[in-house]
């Protein structure tokens, strides 16, 4: 099941306990919760901003909110949730820090996962072409990617410094496997953090 | 599941009406009995009783479903949605809609007769709620011998009953599917309501409301009262789309008050057909019950308060051209079950024709309500 999951959801999916409440903000079509709910037993809640996603995730019975992350999540309570989850969306929020700020009040832990934009292709991009990177990883020219914050391993760490919250977990990705610790801002194309307050 | 056969069941079936001794406890502090209930039940029961889905009707509609309506000969007036290899399918489901009490169909309303005085109710039946018609609907499920129901669904004022159903009777509904529909009537759902209540009133037949002894019924006033609701339930592009400027039947403008414009001439025709089929008083009380709607209001002004007794699963949906019920509406509903940690799903969808959508063929509305109606713990 997890198997057919991007790679940064299939390792989401390998770290969430069975039977663990879990929100996931920006869940897409619900290829993460579905097989949360299936494979772990969790309870699945979904937001998502884009309505024929989430028509599509309702279609497949899962319970997913038409809504705005920078926006909606202030209605949901403090501590409802095991894990929130923010996969490949924190770039395209309006307030990243707030919103990771949000996922912390009301869920036990976050997942955070994004494009690293320190990776050395599109330093390379930016160095020698002085052109913003157009990559496998970031594929959308500049004037319609949904990313408006980019950001890189380092800021992010930087972040989490800043406001006093604990690293639970971190892991890095080139392409669909894990890769080291070292260097990773400039050799990860994806890091995934668990964070804690 | 195996069904259990139920054919001399006269209780189930097409056009069935029961009378309910009652007396049934009103919102008001009245009480109301013997209550007629009009109602239609499509596919069959299985064993456990676990497939039970309760369609609730808008304003102006009715028991008939999916099935013709006996006065105008059209079909159910969601077939889209309830028959064979729809979401609520008589093959998988047993379906039941009932006329709302207050209503005109054979359900107790004010043309019934009242048995203290043996004549029509008329204004001397009692004011009644959304959650009087719940009420009403739960006794008729009671003498269908249904406790639970998995799924209870409506659009519109539909979908007010439905989304009424958990907070009354939070153990009793698994799944609550709310289209185009709201927690509460707004001043200006409320305004347009009086405008079409004061043209009825306005009109000399209605006599207040003693016409049913002579037959001289207040029509126009009705016809009126259906153009200005009429016009709510569509969108302006989907008026302009339709309709735009064009002449009806005429090359030119007649510099009189013909229904020159094809618009005018098709809400003369939506009032005109509306009161073959649909009682004057009957429209004041429901647009009263609607106006007086707010559950939130109910619970000491807390929506999340209302619905924190239920399990039940919530599906809502909205649509992006109803201005009637718009969207931040649904997302007030949204936002107090999250707070309440209840199972939601909400999507707004795309459709140019207002709030009517809900009634239209809509592949994605269906695909959200069949889905929502088979997945998920219930």
């Amino acid at each position: 099941m997890s198997g057919a999951l991007r790679p940064d959801l299939a390792l989401i999916a390998r770290t969430v306990r069975q039977g663990a409440r879990v929100l996931d903000v920006g869940c897409g079509d619900g290829a993460l919760m579905a097989a949360l709910r299936d494979d772990s037993g969790v309870d699945a809640r979904g937001l998502e901003i884009d309505g024929s996603n989430v028509a599509a995730a309702v279609g497949r019975g899962l319970s997913v909110v038409q809504g705005d992350a920078d926006t909606d999540l202030a209605y949901y309570p403090d501590v409802s949730f095991d894990y929130a989850i923010l996969s490949q969306t924190l770039q395209t929020t309006r307030r990243p820090d707030r919103v990771v700020e949000e996922l912390l009040r009301i869920g036990r832990q976050a997942f955070v996962s994004f494009p690293n934009f320190a990776h050395w292709r599109g330093r390379l991009s930016l160095m020698w072409g002085g052109r913003m990177p157009v990559t496998r990883l970031l594929p959308d020219t500049w004037y319609d990617t949904l990313n408006i914050h980019h950001v890189t391993v380092d800021d992010f760490r930087a972040l989490v410094r800043e406001r006093g919250w604990h690293i639970d977990g971190q892991w890095f990705l080139k392409g669909d496997r894990e890769t080291t610790h070292a260097n990773a801002n400039l050799f990860a194309e994806h890091a995934v953090f668990l964070l804690r307050k | 599941m195996a069904s259990v056969p139920i054919p001399d069941d006269s209780r189930f079936g097409l056009r069935r009406q029961t009378c309910l001794p009652g007396p049934l406890p009103l919102s008001s502090g009245a009480r109301l009995g013997p209550v007629d209930i009009a109602y239609e039940t499509y596919g069959a029961m299985n064993a456990d009783k676990s497939n039970v889905i309760l369609i609730c009707h808008a304003l102006t509609g009715d028991q008939y479903v999916a099935s013709d309506h006996p006065v105008t000969g059209k079909p159910g007036w969601w077939w889209r949605m309830v028959g064979e290899g729809r979401p609520v399918d008589p093959a998988r489901h047993f379906i039941v809609c009932s006329n709302v009490i207050g209503s005109c169909m054979g359900s107790s309303g004010p043309a019934s007769v009242d048995p203290a005085t043996g004549d029509p109710y008329a204004m001397r039946f009692p004011v009644l709620t959304i959650a009087d018609m719940v009420r009403a609907q739960a006794a008729l499920l009671d003498h269908l011998g249904v406790e639970r129901l998995a799924a209870v669904i409506g659009g519109s004022m539909g979908g007010m009953q439905a989304l009424t159903w958990p907070t009354l009777f939070p153990d009793r509904v698994e799944r609550c599917v709310v289209i185009a529909s709201t927690a509460r009537h707004s001043a200006q759902n409320i305004a347009f309501h009086e405008v079409g209540r004061q043209a009825i009133m306005a009109d000399p037949n209605w006599r207040g409301g003693d016409y049913y002894a002579d037959g001289q019924v207040p029509s126009a006033g009705l016809a009126v009262a259906r153009m200005a609701a009429h016009i709510t339930y569509l969108s302006e592009a989907g008026l302009t789309e339709k309709f735009g400027r064009r002449l009806q039947g005429r090359d030119a403008k007649t510099f009189g008050f013909d229904a020159d414009f094809q618009v005018e001439s098709y809400l003369r025709h939506q009032g005109l057909s509306f009161v073959d089929r649909f009682d004057a008083n009957s429209y004041l009380y429901i647009t009263r019950a609607m106006d007086y709607y707010d559950i939130a209001e109910d619970h000491g002004g807390s929506l999340a308060r209302a619905f924190a007794a239920t399990r039940a699963r919530f599906c809502l949906v909205s649509f992006d051209t109803d201005w009637l019920y718009p969207t931040a509406e649904s997302r007030v509903i949204v936002h107090a079950l999250n707070a309440g940690g209840a199972q939601a799903s909400f999507v707004e969808l795309s459709s140019p024709f207002g709030h009517d959508a809900f009634l239209l063929e809509s592949p994605e509305l269906n695909r959200v309500v069949d889905g929502f109606l088979r997945g998920g713990r219930a």
